[in-house]
This record gives structure tokens, sequence and C-alpha cells, in this order.
């Protein structure tokens, strides 16, 4: 299944998911490399942010598993599955709104010694060092994402494409092993969606691997050597972009949804 | 000589009310816990402390004759461990059930404290609760001095610590959890054990608060601890300016001057048969004054400051490229 030959990053298996007798998600499993970017496309309602809801922890599994870098997440905590190196960003962007563009960065730190509410009292010198190093990797992940002319600024002034790539350095932060994109080109315009496209790829080329849901099939082209096909839960097909939306099935759901 | 003992004593209470102020401001400020209980922790730290400091008495059970600082630390861990109790079973579910579950609390403990007359001495309240510097209670100014003095240490000891822990990863996360719990968990931030250190620090702080007040004023009941006290505290807070802890103490001394002045003034303009319907009129004071700064000023005279790291501070710019 997966597209090169190292181990995969991402092993998911018999992922499964009922809202009641509605089956959302449907036994869908991924192995992805790391170093890949696997795309998940599909008409709405396929299950696709579902799946990401579950294999980001929002959501409790019915059944499967997940593992990453060979650890076992299926049980794990959301908060926890960021520190093992899975990271999400929302399909609607979610700063912190009130809070500057640098601090919603800084936030993202993993492992913050100042965040325990005793060790920030008593570890002024350590956790002072500690803000000292990450506020300098903050602010060049800002400058990678364009953004650090902003960052005093609270992040509710951002602009929706503004806001897609401040989720981008808040979770590239966290150092992540792998991260799930949640339609980062929903509601950006043309030229901050190349800049988008472009950091994605820069990203990937860093070692992190990448899950990404799109309906921008411009930016699926561009972007995702090998996509997975949704449909009313499932995995319907699966393969390089312009082979897939060629196949008679994936053209049929998508038309399904569409006045006759 | 007599207006400045005035002054000092006005001021003095005002402070223990802007250390429960400080208090509300970690829970509601940074965090957004709605906790419509304060007097309860309040009354709570008072009763605590007094039980433990007092003189042996004969009709109740305590009296410890304790030094009055391990009454303050007393005050504290009850407080404290309260609202830990409150925390571990409300704040995992929506924010609603805190609201509920806090005034609920406060209304029972201010029956048990006016019903448990072994513990509490019931609806005629504590009194010989030993006083800070009671040598020099025969001189006013000093005493009253005093006393300030040392209430205004114990605010800025609040003050130094919330800031401190304001301006630290801890309350960068404790804000980015109030702003959006789902992001701030995608994250790694772990809401609810947040939120329960800042309920059961906000909860200690109440505590001792209601210690200091009790020590100075020597006597407490449990026509103290009414809702009407929570009402006035959250009228500081917002006022003042919620989320910052200048404002917190400016608005517990604005209000409280606005509350004690007015009852003055109504004790001088309405006849003494009219005065205790008259009282009235000090909420309707307060309630207005509220609705004036929700409707001109809703983030306080003093709003929330934007700050990144109480460590990078002023040094903020020397670090930028």
């Amino acid at each position: 299944m997966t597209g090169s030959s190292q181990p995969p990053i991402l092993k998911a298996r018999g992922i499964t998911k009922s809202f009641g007798g509605f089956r959302a998600v449907n036994d869908i499993s991924l192995d992805l490399a790391a170093s890949e970017i696997l795309g998940v496309i599909g008409p709405n309602g396929a299950g696709k942010s579902t799946l990401f809801n579950l294999l980001a922890g929002a959501l409790p599994v019915d059944a499967g598993s997940i593992h990453l870098a060979g650890k076992d997440l299926t049980k794990a905590r959301p908060e926890a599955r960021i520190l093992s190196g899975l990271g999400r960003t929302f399909q609607i962007p979610r700063p912190f709104p009130r809070m500057t563009v640098l601090e919603n960065v800084m936030t993202a730190a993993q492992n913050q010694l100042g965040e325990g509410l005793f060790s920030a009292l008593i570890a002024p010198r350590q956790v002072a060092a500690q803000e000292r190093t990450n506020v300098v990797r903050a602010r060049d992940i800002l400058d990678f994402v364009s953004l650090s002319h902003l960052e005093d600024q609270p992040a509710a002034v951002l602009s929706g494409g503004q806001r897609k790539l401040l989720e981008l350095a808040r979770v590239l932060m966290a150092e992540p092993k792998l991260i799930l994109l949640d339609e980062p080109a929903a509601g950006v315009n043309p030229a901050l969606l190349d800049l988008i496209i472009d950091r994605i790829h820069a990203i990937n080329k860093l070692g992190i691997a990448i899950l990404l849901i799109e309906h921008n099939m411009e930016m699926i082209a561009r972007l995702c050597p090998r996509v997975i096909v949704m449909a009313a839960g499932k995995s319907l097909a699966e393969g390089a972009p312009e082979e897939v939306t060629r196949r008679a099935d994936v053209i049929d759901v998508y038309l399904e949804g569409m006045p006759a | 000589m007599e207006l400045l003992a005035y002054a000092a004593f006005f001021l003095t209470i005002a402070l223990t009310y802007a250390i429960i102020c400080l208090g509300l401001n970690v829970q509601w400020g940074q965090t957004g816990l709605f906790n419509v209980g304060i007097a309860g922790f309040v009354g709570l730290g008072a009763y605590v402390s007094a039980a433990l400091t007092t003189p042996d008495a004969a009709e109740r059970i305590g009296g410890f004759d304790l030094p009055i600082a391990l009454g303050w630390l007393a005050a504290m861990a009850a407080g404290g461990g309260l609202a830990l109790a409150v925390g571990l079973l409300t704040l995992r579910m929506r924010s609603d059930y805190l609201a509920i579950t806090t005034f609920g609390i406060a209304v029972a403990l201010q029956l048990v404290f006016q019903n448990t007359e072994s513990l509490t001495g019931g609806a005629f309240g504590m009194a010989f609760i030993p006083r800070p510097f009671s040598g020099l209670q025969g001189e006013a100014f000093a005493f009253n001095g005093l006393n300030l003095a040392l209430t205004a240490a114990v605010v800025l000891a609040c003050y130094l610590l919330l800031e401190h822990l304001l301006r630290s990863p801890w309350g960068r996360a404790l804000r980015a959890v109030r702003e959006d719990e789902v992001a701030a968990q995608a994250l790694g931030k772990n809401p609810v054990l947040l939120r329960i250190q800042a309920f059961a620090l906000g909860g200690a702080i109440m505590a001792l608060a209601g210690a200091v007040q009790a020590h100075f004023i020597g006597f407490i009941a449990p026509g103290n601890y009414l809702p009407m006290m929570t009402f006035q505290v959250w009228a500081m807070l917002i006022v003042g300016g919620s989320g910052n802890n200048r404002g917190a103490i400016l608005g517990a001394v604005l209000v409280w001057a606005i509350w004690a002045l007015s009852g003055a003034l109504i004790s001088e303009v309405f006849p003494a048969d009219q005065q205790a319907r008259a009282a009235s009129l000090q909420i309707v004071i307060i309630g207005v004054m509220l609705c004036v700064i929700l409707l001109w000023r809703p983030q306080g005279i003093l709003p929330e400051v934007r700050s990144v790291s109480r460590h990078l501070g002023r040094r903020n710019k020397d670090i930028k490229p």
C-alpha cells in the first residue's frame, strides 16, 4: 500500500466509527510513509473529517487501530497524540483570538516545563531558558509561513488565509512527525493558496508526513502523488490523482449528490 | 488623625476584597470558570482560620489558640481543597454545571455556618478572633495603619505570584484553553487539569482573603457570607477589568469605596426608620455602575494586557531578528 519502501510512519487498520445507526467511517486502513503526502478526497459527507477526528483522537474509534512510528495511539487522548508526533489543523481555523500570533505559536511547543503549575513557580531559570529557545523557534516558524510582521497582533485580526497559515505554524511548533491537514485551501485567496501549497511542500521536505483532505483538485494534483477516494465512509479507490479521478465509479459518487 | 485611621480601616477592608478579586481573576479572568459561590470559599477560609486561632471556648468545639499565620495557611488549604473537590466533580462537564454547583455549595456552606452552633457559633458567629498587632488596639491609627500594611503585603504577594504565573507558559496554556479548548487540546494542553489547577488556586486565594478579613475585624457571622458578597466581587472584577490583576485590585477598591460611601450617604439622608429599606439602594448603585461599565467599557477600566512571556518581557525587542 505504501508508496515507497520506507516503514510507514502512520499505520491505521480497520478504522470504524458509527453515529447511532449511521456508519460514518467504515473499515478504513492506511499506511503513510515518513516522506509522503497522501490526499484524501471524496464528496461531502464521505467521512473524511470524521476519519481525521478519529486519527487525531477528538473522537474515539469503535474499531480498528492507529499506530504512529510504531506506537499504539488507538486509545490515546488528543493531547497525548500531539506529544507523540501526530499533529492536526482544523477545517475552520481555530486560533486563540485574543492571544498574539506569536503567543499562539509558542503555546504549541511540547514538553514545556513552565506549563506545570509548580515547576512554573520553583524553576524560573530553567523555564526562562526554555522560553528563550522556544521564542527563537516560534519566530523562525512565523518567518517560514510569512506571518512575522503580525507577531504582536492578536490572532483575531488575521484573514482567513492567514489563519490557515497560523494553524500550520502552530502545528509545526509541536514538531510533529505527521500532520493531518483539513482543507488548507478552503476559503483562501489564490495568492495565498500558492504560498500554502509551497509551504506544505517545504514542510514535507523536512521529513514530515502529511495527510491532506482537500476539495481543491488543483492543490491535490500539485501536492499528492497518491490519493484515497472516500465515499459513504469507505475507501473506494486509491492511486495517482489523475488516474482515480478518471475512474467511472469515482465520477459516479461525485455526481450522485448532484441534481440530475 | 481619626480620619486617617478610618481611611486605613476602609482601605484594609477594600484590600481584603482585592484578594478575593485576584482569586476570581485566576478563575474567570484567566480561565473562564464561572464561580458564583465566591462567598462560600471566603466564608470557609474565615471560619477555618477562626476555629484554629481563637482561644478555647466552652460553648463550641475548636479554639486551638494557634498563631494567625497558621490559620491563614489552613484557610488556604481548606479553600484550595474545596475548590479541588468541586473541580474534580464538575470541570469535566459543561461549564454551566460549575456555576450551579458553586452556587449550591456557597448556599449550603452558609447554612452550615449558621446552624452548626457547636462549630461556628451559629447565628451569633465567632468573636475574639485574634487580630494582628492587637497590642496596639488602643491607638486606632497605628493599629489600622499596620493592618493596612500587612493586608497590602498579602495583596502584593498574591499579585506578584499571579503575575508570575500569568506570564509563564502555564498562564499561556490557561488562556489557550479559555480561548478554544478543542484547539488547545489538539496542541497538547490538558484542559481538565489546567482548569482544576486554576480553580483550586483561585479557591485558595479566596479563602485566604476570608481569613485575612476575619482576623482584621475580629468577629465573623454567617450573615457576612451571603450571595450578596459574590455579587459584589463580580462587580469589582468586571468594573476593574477582567483578566487584569491590577484591574482586579483597582475594581475592588473602587467598588468598595462606592459601596461604603453610598452606605454612609444613605444613613445621612434617610430617616432612621427608612434606613433598612434604603440600604437596598446600595445594591442598585452597584448594579447601575455595572451596567454603565458594560455598556461603555465592557473590558473594564484596565483591560487585559497581551504579553508573550514574562521571561521575555522587555527584552522582547532584543530577541527580534
